[in-house]
């Protein structure tokens, strides 16, 4: 299209309205341009004018804590950061070849995965509208990578749909939308269909399931070229003498619905979950690292925080040096805690007793994520399955296929489980061994003549048996936001809290940044008024 | 039989939309544990270790071993019914049956001798809003 001075620009059009009718005019268009807010970035804080000394003590070095650090650090208070663990990142956390983990419980794992081989045991995807991760990621010079979030060539599988038989995700769509679109065909040619549209409205709406659906001339999902070129084919399109294409069977509707396909249709449809998805180019870590880059100097690691304490004068934190047994004392003019509650709730501290019970309000989920090393891409090679899941209803959830070096001839790592709920409960109560065994087990229903056979090794993370976390995510529900989110985030003096669980992100990294914006810019307010 | 976990397990899926970054729609069909000692391996375990040890690490699960608070089992009861701090309430996952099972067995178990068994009922006059 010409870009002619008579047309105004889409911005020049905004504030032109903007204007006439104030921001929600503004908004209101923007959501008709399809422009609707999807994140919530309000770009790197703003905290000018800080005084001159001014000290911050930041309790953990987990994306929250060390973006609090960074940005207050700039604005020119005076930064340090105590630490658990004798690493920055926190829950941003890759294992690699020789990385040694001892879990709560006392078993240890030595990682043995080839060179340049990892697994990402907490967060291993980032959506593409979590802008603030976006930013420091590009700030630090993380590369990023497209994360294969929806692929249609893997599998599903339901112990209670097809004899167990695993089936391709894109033939159960297929089918799942053409048997809806045929049965909503077939009532509204009964009349069945009770609804205010208009003859022409019902007319689109027949065209439209014939369309999505893929049905036939008469309205038939059917065995044909049409549900094939969706669905798959028996004998797929070719070249010279015998290309001719030969359609696939339709499975039976009854054993879509038992297949419970729908319920990944709706998964990808959820937004965090929609693509474009990115991964750090060899791991989450780099993340982490990005960031220790520039505030690393500020750590103070092994630090085991025992006491908060706040009065007039500041605050005060009392630490054990967990490598030499030694207890000191953190002294500063303000506190950013990013502890998780699980550990936060049973740390000494005059907090207020609203503040204290919101502490203790929250719990946590527990989920179990498992990294398999094999000889060989089977799933590529084998299978033509490049990235994405195949999904399982046995307490693996699914398995997961790497996202980067397509085609490489090495071994591989994918991720054999990642549970919730009950059975990761019962994932995380097994030995690590165990856990591998269990993988292997259920992991092998999508690809039997393999997966024991290329098997080299394993490593598995209980999040309960994380020694510094000793859980996973905060897990609110609309009960505990009414009663205890805003004294949880609400400034105390001096101390104000910041990470996944003071968001409405949880579990996401993006909650965790956009807590700490948030908690450090009122921080700053409340410096500033000292 | 299968119809009220396909029925827990969709309404589930309505109360939590997937905001958090989770498994997604695997994992529906676990294994349904049929005794105390099931219970506890299956769902305890992953944080009060096996044999009920319990752990130390930037904060503690305490051990359920040799715990004079297992004497009165209405408190059991309560933290499972509840949750406590970081631990979830399990009264949405475990059955009155199943949470009577594992709170007989630990108050009989890890050194512990209060033989009493707890019966649903006591569970269930727990759930009543």
């Amino acid at each position: 299209m010409e870009s002619g001075r008579q047309t105004p620009t889409r911005r020049q059009l905004m504030r032109a309205i903007g204007l006439l009718g104030g921001t929600a005019a503004i908004y209101q268009m923007m959501t008709t341009f399809g422009h609707a807010a999807e994140t919530r970035f309000p770009g790197p804080p703003n905290l000018a004018g800080a005084r001159k000394g001014a000290s911050v003590v930041v309790l953990g070095a987990g994306l929250a804590g060390m973006l609090a650090a960074y940005e207050l650090e700039k604005a020119g208070y005076k930064v340090r950061i105590l630490e658990f663990q004798d690493r920055p990142g926190g829950r941003n956390w890759t294992l690699r070849g020789g990385d040694t983990y001892t879990e709560l419980g006392g078993a240890t794992q030595k990682v043995t995965f080839a060179k340049g081989n990892y697994f990402n045991p907490g967060p291993w995807r980032i959506p593409h509208h979590h802008k603030t991760l976006l930013h420091y990621c590009k700030a630090f010079g993380v590369a990023l990578e497209p994360f294969i979030q929806l692929n249609h060539n893997t599998y599903i599988h339901n112990t209670d749909a097809f004899g167990g038989a695993p089936q391709r995700f894109r033939s159960l769509k297929a089918d799942f939308e053409g048997g809806v679109a045929e049965l909503l065909s077939k009532a509204m040619d009964q009349k069945g269909l009770d609804s205010p549209l208009t003859s022409e409205d019902l007319d689109r709406l027949k065209e439209a399931l014939r369309g999505w659906g893929m049905l036939d001339k008469d309205m038939r999902y059917a065995k044909n070229l049409r549900s094939a070129s969706h669905r798959g084919f028996d004998l797929p399109p070719g070249g010279g003498v015998g290309g001719a294409p030969q359609p696939s069977d339709l499975f039976p509707f009854d054993e879509v619905l038992k297949s419970g396909v729908w319920a990944n249709m709706a998964f990808f449809m959820n937004e965090e979950f929609q693509t474009t998805m990115f991964q750090p180019v060899g791991g989450m870590d780099m993340i982490g690292k990005g960031f220790a880059k520039h505030v690393g100097h500020l750590i103070t690691y092994n630090a085991k925080v025992t006491k908060l304490m706040q009065g007039k004068g500041g605050v005060t934190v009392t630490y054990t040096d967990t490598a030499k047994g030694v207890v000191s004392t953190a002294e500063a003019d303000f506190c950013v805690c990013t502890i998780p509650l699980t550990v936060l709730s049973q740390i000494e501290t005059n907090l207020s007793e609203k503040k204290t019970a919101a502490i203790s309000s929250v719990p946590y989920s527990n989920s179990v994520k498992i990294g398999l090393e094999m000889k060989r891409r089977f799933w590529e090679q084998d299978y033509d399955i490049y990235g994405g899941h195949s999904f399982t209803n046995q307490e693996i959830g699914l398995i997961s296929y790497p996202n980067n070096k397509f085609f490489d001839d090495g071994p591989a790592v994918l991720l054999g489980a990642f549970a919730g709920g009950p059975g990761g409960y019962r994932l995380g109560g097994m030995t690590p061994e165990e856990r591998i065994q269990v993988a292997l087990e259920q992991g092998s229903v999508f690809h039997p003549d393999s997966y024991r056979k290329e098997f080299l090794s394993g490593a598995s993370v209980a999040w309960s048996r994380v020694p510094w976390v000793m859980g996973c995510c905060a897990r609110w529900n609309e009960d505990t936001r009414k009663e205890h989110y805003q004294e949880l985030v609400a400034l105390e003096d001096r101390i104000v809290l910041a990470g996944e669980h003071a968001s409405y992100l949880g579990c996401w990294m993006e909650g965790s940044l956009l807590s700490a914006i948030d908690a450090i810019t009122r921080l700053h307010k409340r410096a500033l008024e000292a | 039989m299968n119809r009220p976990i396909l029925l827990a397990t969709t309404l589930a899926a309505l109360a939590f939309p997937a905001l958090a970054d989770e498994p997604g729609p695997g994992g529906s069909k676990p294994p349904v544990p049929k005794t105390g000692e099931e219970v506890y391996v299956m769902m305890c375990q992953s944080c009060h270790m096996a044999g009920g040890k319990g752990a130390v690490g930037a904060a503690a699960f305490p051990a359920l071993a040799n715990n004079p608070r297992l004497g009165t089992a209405a408190y059991p009861i309560y933290i499972i019914e509840k949750g406590k701090g970081g631990m979830p309430w399990f009264r949405d996952t475990l059955t009155p049956t199943q949470v009577a099972q594992v709170v007989t067995y630990m108050r009989t178990h890890f050194g512990n001798n209060f033989p009493d068994p707890v019966t649903p009922a006591e569970v269930e006059a727990m759930r009543k809003p």
